[in-house]
């Protein structure tokens, strides 16, 4: 058991490192660097070579990866070349801003999924069903910018009940965020729901045919008791991996539910990164990014392994 | 799994009869099959239906109302959002119609030649795909986009490349299933090598978990194309696509909501329609499609 633990976390470390590499050769290939950028493009010669020299940015790539990772490991993300500040505090408030956003969808999102998967699984064809699963079908196929702009359509323009764009700057307190973030969290409790329900009612529908639950109601346990008692508790398990999966995907997904809502997070600041060749900041958006993806997987593993007894005891068995 | 055993023992002409008739056979999956074809056929004939130029400007018709003349109205520029919307998929389609099917074929076969593989080399492999896998796509897609630009040999070779590694991991994990069994042991018992088993033995038990991976794919990819549209790093103007269109009349949707919500219909049917057909795929070809999150 702890053997795996200790392997499997070991792959996730592997991972981040990996990660940090692609990332690094991404950031190299993009035209320009930070000295391009900082000087605005047009400066050549003397001046870049000089900026060159004091950024240390003459000296060979696996050199500055080496350092970049090593400051990385302690927290310094590095100096943004435009105002001179510290890349870690530009990146803090759009981090919390994100994050805001995540678990507002989080909250709202895993228990409605929860709800309307195990409902729809034993009410399976029936109407309430039918309708639930091609909301979900339509809600998680159709990009995350129709769906919001749809939302704002209907609830900013024409019921004038939120309003459809973000106007508080980066820094605020949270509350001021409210009501603007509602729409936002809207959007992005919709996917997520959707993802998740799918999974939850094929998951419990499956269940339902198992052996051990035939056997039970064969056994004249009451229904509701051996849907809660027997199904629920199976049934659930390899929901962890994809609420895991789905997490991890919204903190991808947020980057175009952002833009479309003016919305001061850590997704639009990577698209503004990327476009103005901001490359320290471009490089410390996606290592976080790709640090928290792997951090909740290796979490969902983890939870899953600790709950489901037979992949605990797998090693003993011999698998 | 009993439908699925039935078509293999039939030519392959047969079988692919068989699955389009079972596809056929559910409402969702109908519906799916049409939404497509219909698109399909739309981006082929649209150019010579359409009632006006998709570039004609009328600016006394400035976001106008519908109108006998325009039926859906006109966007900022006095264009035609009919003639816009009917045509804003051809880009898309011929964009992800190329590169769904290179990434299939390069996922497939690297992951298929893996799985068979394995060992030190399969391992590093698949390290290197998860690390891919936990960067957000938006950010992947903008670095190359980025570097080399938004044009459509830019767009297809990097969306097939990228959209290509997660398959690496569906084949690889469907050889896995099939590598174990008799006849694969038996080929090599024979003395074959290691492509005539990928190419005799592997590929036409995998094909199935392919061609619905390459189904679901072909619906990501529309999402991700229509979100660099929107978010002005795709098509570049004046040519009509409905993610330019949604960006360009999100400002005026308050007097003007037909310049929205045309463009995403048009959008929002054709990814539905692929969808549900995949959904119908996996259903007639056995495979259960439910548990996929995304990635």
């Amino acid at each position: 058991m702890l053997s795996m633990l200790m392997r499997r976390s070991a792959l996730g470390l592997i991972t981040v490192w990996l990660v940090s590499i692609i990332i690094f050769i991404g950031v190299e290939i993009l035209p320009g660097d930070a000295c391009t950028a900082f000087l605005e493009r047009e400066a050549q010669g003397l001046l870049l070579e000089n900026c060159r020299r004091d950024l240390g940015l003459d000296r060979p790539a696996w050199m500055r990866y080496g350092e970049w990772a090593a400051n990385a490991l302690s927290g310094n993300l590095g100096v943004s070349p435009d105002g001179q500040r510290q890349i870690s505090e530009l990146v803090g408030y759009r981090l919390r801003n994100t994050l805001l956003l995540a678990s507002g969808a989080i909250l709202c999102g895993i228990p409605l999924a929860l709800f309307l998967g195990i409902v729809a699984a034993l009410w399976r064809d029936r109407p309430f069903d039918i309708i639930v699963s091609t909301t979900a079908i339509a809600a998680m196929t159709i990009p995350e910018f129709v769906s919001a702009t749809l939302l704002i359509l209907i609830f900013s323009v024409w019921l004038g009940w939120v309003p459809g764009i973000v106007l508080t700057s980066s820094n605020a307190p949270l509350a001021e965020f409210f009501p603007e973030v509602l729409l936002p969290i809207a959007v992005l409790t919709l996917v997520m729901t959707a993802h998740i329900l799918r999974t939850v009612r094929s998951s419990v529908i499956e269940t339902l045919a198992s052996d051990y639950a035939q056997m039970a109601i064969l056994k004249g346990v009451p229904y509701w008791q051996m849907v809660i008692r027997h199904v629920l508790p199976n049934a659930l398990l390899p929901t962890i991996n994809v609420v895991a999966l789905t997490i991890a995907w919204l903190l991808g997904g947020v980057v175009v539910i952002e833009t479309v809502f003016n919305y001061p997070g850590l997704g639009r600041m990577m698209i503004d990164s990327i476009s103005d060749r901001d490359l320290p900041v471009t490089q410390a958006i996606a290592l976080i990014i790709a640090s928290v993806y792997v951090g909740v997987n290796l979490l969902a593993d983890l939870l899953t392994m600790v709950a489901n007894p037979r992949l605990r005891t797998a090693h003993l068995r011999g698998k | 799994m009993t439908v699925a055993s039935t078509y293999r023992r039939a030519g392959p002409v047969q079988r692919f009869w068989g699955v389009i008739k079972d596809i056929c056979s559910r409402p969702s999956g109908t519906i799916g099959l049409a939404l497509v074809f219909a698109h399909i056929a739309l981006a082929l004939i649209g150019p010579f239906i359409v009632p006006y130029e998709y570039t004609a400007m009328n600016a006394a018709q400035m976001l106008s109302q519908p109108s006998a003349a325009h039926w859906l109205g006109a966007d900022h520029l006095g264009r035609d959002t009919l003639t816009r919307t009917l045509l804003g998929g051809r880009e898309a389609i011929l964009v992800t119609g190329i590169a769904t099917p290179l990434a299939v074929l390069w996922g497939g076969l690297v992951g298929v030649f893996f799985g068979l593989v394995g060992g030190r080399v399969d391992d590093v492999l698949m390290r290197i795909v998860d690390a891919f896998l936990s960067l957000p796509w938006i950010l992947k897609m903008l670095v190359l986009i980025v570097t080399f630009g938004t044009g459509i040999e830019v767009l297809i070779p990097t969306l097939a490349f990228f959209y290509g590694i997660p398959v690496i991991r569906i084949a690889r994990a469907a050889t896995h299933d099939v590598v174990a069994r008799d006849f694969v042991q038996a080929a090599r018992a024979r003395g074959h090598g290691r492509f005539t088993i990928i190419w005799q033995e592997l590929l036409p038990n995998v094909r199935d978990a392919l061609l619905v991976e390459g189904a679901m794919r072909w619906s990501w990819m529309l999402l991700a194309f229509s979100s660099l549209s929107f978010l002005g790093f795709g098509v570049s103007p004046p040519t009509p696509d409905w993610g330019l269109m949604i960006a360009d009349a999100r400002g005026f949707m308050s007097f003007s909501p037909w310049g929205v919500i045309a463009p995403m219909i048009g959008l929002s049917s054709l990814i539905i329609g692929i969808n549900l057909s995949a959904d119908a795929l996996a259903k007639a070809l056995g495979i259960d499609r439910a548990q996929k999150a995304p990635v």
